[in-house]
């Protein structure tokens, strides 16, 4: 342990452990809502997904030799946001692998907490999603939707999480339907324009910002992520610069591009709630190691998140570019920081 | 008036900062005054800049204020004898700094007489006298910045035509938890620190005066108020000049200059300048009322009032110490006697260093002792964690610095790269390591950084002046040989014709 001899002598109190609570407790509005949504089978991935990262953090120190940081919460945070980035239907072993990936390979490799170039827990899930396609976009339907599984059927639930069994008469399927982004994306392939895709599927605001239709775990609810991410900005632990001008970017696209062609454009507003947007946004940019520590920078970090968000969402292979977009600005941090440094007090120009 | 003032300067904070449990637990406490100790040690150097000479020797007898030793070179100060009494050693003792090293000391041993010698006439027709001469006195009465800086004040008073003052601040900030003695000096002195500012508006040629005190100190502000009010009754006729209150939001480092004078007049010292160069000058409580009373008195410097506090502190207590007396011994007149288990702190908890020797002496430098038990400190208990990039410390930054950037290049040892991103503007006010979640500590790394950076520029002055000396010597020799080479021709040359006319000579007889 080293004792320094320099001051302050003084402390304001603030923790790793504090940082990585404050955004847990911020994920739970949405942890409540993957619950609501997929009752038992959100509570079996979500525990699995924590669990895995907290023993894959474990081993990986003690094979190291280094003293367990289990304390800090930063791996249960890694689990649970891995979780509700993950759809409903995925099996277990597919979680156990992610999550393991997301530990050893996301940040462990890298040399552990705070050396990691990428976000851990989004990295896990493309390296799931490139490696198992189907799985990853076989989307549940929820609680709310018709037909399905009965999720509140911890047995149920259990059999079809471990075994991949479901109940006589139903299918995946029957069980599973396309999210928003999916199907304009796939209509508009075959030249149906934008609002008669979402006429047909009867799409609705008020339910995609409640979070009533089909995605990942925890990425649905538009409202109870917002809660989480005022939580955390109204804390100081995280600012608003990048959530803001990462919202701001996709609004702004959005809004011009749907002005001038609303056939092949979403409007904003069908932006900012689908997919993994607000989770990304809040949550997976903000995540203090991969992102740049200047104001400026991080408004730079933002609007680059949102502009490849919009980008993948028109014109990529993927119905959802969110995570993508943040993996790729992660690249780009060391260079912000460098060019982003604010004007220091007393010179005339920033460095 | 002062709305059109704001008007025109603006009122923009500082960046940054923080804000902190202030722990002003002496805010109520009066003044009281410290006995004198049997004997006195005084440093030959109190302040930035060059080490004194003593101009006493052993068994000589000193008055009160007499001028124990001189300055050498510009910047620096005098020091005065703190009583009447003997000289009885001059040498090497342990002193508050950093280091923990020792320095050449003046010890005088009391003749319980406390008899004084004054610095010369009283100018109490300051109003009168020329700033030249006012300046000198405060040079000769030893008076440093006391707000722990340390800075020779005479220098900052220095008159230029160039950069004419226009403002005087009075830095009533005290931002450091627990330090009291200006609050303290504000509430019961605040007629004395208004003339005393009325002495520097005079001396710079300043129009404005503003004190500056933070919101926390209530009674201090309305002490303050009323002195101004009845100042300005009192010279009415000085028309020109305004004298103002400037409440500010309690935040730390209010009370550095830098940032004092960015939120009073919104105005930036610009790189590797002085405040003079925004027409301020920023000067402190304490430092004031030695000006003050070294004009109006002919007082040199000899006592101050020091802040004893802290956790460790059952009672609080600003004390008006002599310079000189030792630590050990104002800690045991506050009744502790006992400092097992105890760090002392030299200064407030933010900036101030831990005291390795209690039995170093209070220097005028000395704002406060805090008593900090070893289980509160709390760098003994939070190892080092690894850095998650929160930017909390440049948030925190009032120089707008990226602390954990600068951090990780010292870590590295890229120094240089560290200089780059302005490590020398770092002022150490401790706010980044204050807020830092993972312990770093942030200021610990730019001390060593600056250190190592300081190192290797005399390293390179040092290759460098050994470089051009042997480029020197090469061409010294170079010189040399082609000299030799050009006499040795010339030898030649002459001996060749010599032989020839020898063999012309030795013909004959063939």
């Amino acid at each position: 342990m080293m004792i320094h001899l320099s001051p302050p002598h003084h402390h304001g109190g603030d923790s790793i452990r504090a940082n990585m609570l404050a955004v847990i407790l911020a994920l739970m509005p949405a942890t409540a809502c993957a619950v609501w949504l997929y009752g038992w089978l959100a509570v079996w991935q979500i525990l699995t997904c924590i669990s895995v990262c907290m023993l894959g953090e474990w081993a990986a120190l003690r094979l190291m030799r280094r003293p367990s940081r289990l304390h800090d919460g930063s791996a249960a945070l890694t689990g649970l946001l891995l979780a509700l980035v993950l759809p409903a239907a995925v099996p277990w072993w597919m979680t156990v692998f992610g999550a393991l990936f997301a530990i050893l390979l996301g940040k462990q490799v890298y040399g552990g907490l705070g050396y990691n170039p990428f976000n851990p827990a989004l990295s896990a899930r493309v390296v799931l999603l490139i490696s198992f396609p189907l799985a990853m976009t076989s989307w549940l339907i929820p609680a709310t939707g018709s037909g399905g599984l009965d999720v509140y059927n911890a047995a149920q639930t259990l059999h079809f999480f471990f075994a991949g069994t479901l109940p006589p008469g139903l299918s995946l399927d029957g069980i599973t339907a396309a999210t928003p982004l999916g199907y304009t994306k796939t209509d508009a392939l075959q030249g149906i324009s934008i609002p008669d895709s979402l006429a047909t599927h009867h799409y609705s605001y008020i339910d995609a910002f409640i979070g009533s239709e089909g995605g990942s775990l925890g990425e649905t609810s538009a409202l109870a992520l917002l809660l989480g991410g005022i939580y955390l900005i109204a804390r100081g632990v995280i600012r608003w610069h990048i959530p803001l001008s990462y919202l701001l970017t996709v609004a702004l696209l959005a809004s011009l591009s749907n002005a001038l062609a609303p056939a092949h454009y979403a409007p904003p507003l069908f932006h900012l709630l689908a997919g993994g947007l607000m989770l990304c946004a809040f949550y997976m940019a903000t995540d203090p190691v991969s992102s740049p520590v200047t104001a400026r920078g991080q408004i730079v970090f933002g609007a680059g998140c949102g502009l490849i968000t919009w980008v993948i969402r028109q014109w990529g292979g993927y119905p959802e570019g969110a995570m993508f977009a943040v993996l790729l600005m992660n690249c780009t941090v060391p260079l912000i920081d460098h060019y982003c440094r604010p004007r220091v007090y007393g010179y005339e120009r920033r460095p | 008036m002062r709305r059109l003032l704001e008007h025109i300067w603006g009122r923009k904070p500082f960046d940054g900062g923080v804000v902190l449990d202030m722990h002003k637990d002496g805010a109520q406490v009066p003044i009281t005054d410290c006995p004198l100790p049997e004997v006195l040690i005084h440093p030959l150097k109190q302040h930035i800049g060059e080490t004194c000479k003593p101009l006493v020797a052993v068994g000589d007898h000193v008055l009160r204020g007499q001028n124990i030793a001189r300055s050498q070179g510009y910047v620096s100060a005098p020091v005065h004898a703190g009583t009447s009494g003997t000289v009885v050693r001059i040498e090497e003792h342990p002193v508050p700094h950093p280091s923990g090293l020792g320095m050449l000391c003046i010890f005088i041993e009391a003749d319980g007489e406390d008899r004084r010698q004054p610095l010369g006439v009283m100018m109490t027709n300051w109003l009168q006298r020329d700033p030249a001469q006012l300046r000198e006195r405060i040079r000769a009465a030893g008076i440093t910045g006391l707000g722990g800086a340390g800075f020779p004040t005479f220098i900052k008073l220095l008159r230029d035509q160039r950069h004419p003052v226009n403002t005087v601040i009075l830095n009533g900030i005290e931002c450091e938890p627990w330090l009291t003695h200006d609050q303290r000096l504000m509430t019961e002195r605040s007629d004395d620190i208004v003339h005393g500012l009325a002495i520097l508006m005079h001396m710079t040629g300043a129009d404005h005066g503003v004190i500056a005190i933070e919101d926390n100190k209530p009674e201090a502000i309305a002490a303050m108020q009323d002195a101004i009010h009845s100042w300005q009754c009192e010279c009415e006729h000085i028309a020109s000049t305004s004298v103002r209150l400037e409440v500010l939001p309690t935040r730390y480092p209010q009370g550095s200059e830098k940032q004092l004078i960015q939120a009073i007049t919104g105005k930036e010292v610009p790189a590797g300048k002085l405040p003079l160069h925004v027409g301020v000058l920023c000067q402190n409580i304490s430092s004031t009322l030695a000006i003050y009373r070294a004009i109006t008195a002919a007082e040199p410097l000899t006592e101050r009032v020091v802040t004893v506090s802290g956790q460790g502190m059952p009672a609080p207590a600003n004390l008006r110490v002599r310079l000189g007396t030792p630590i050990r011994y104002v800690l045991a007149h506050c009744g502790l006697d006992q400092l097992d288990g105890m760090q002392i702190i030299h200064g407030g908890p933010m900036m101030g260093e831990r005291l390795k020797h209690p039995e170093a002496p209070v220097v005028k430098s000395t704002t406060g002792l805090l008593l900090i038990p070893d289980d509160t400190l709390y760098a003994e208990h939070q190892p080092e964690e690894p850095c998650i990039r929160c930017g909390h410390c440049g948030d925190a930054c009032p120089i707008r610095l990226v602390p954990n950037l600068m951090a990780d290049l010292i870590r590295d040892q890229q120094f240089e790269q560290a200089e780059g991103y302005q490590l020398f503007d770092c002022i150490e006010c401790g706010c980044c390591s204050y807020v830092c979640p993972s312990h770093i500590p942030l200021v610990h790394y730019f001390r060593y950084g600056k250190g190592q950076l300081a190192q290797l520029r005399q390293e390179r002055a040092f290759a460098e002046a050994s470089r051009q000396r042997s480029e020197q010597r090469m061409a010294r020799l170079e010189q040399e040989k082609a000299a030799k080479a050009a006499r040795r021709q010339k030898a030649r040359a002459r001996s060749k014709v010599a032989t020839r006319t020898a063999d012309k000579q030795q013909e004959p007889p063939a």
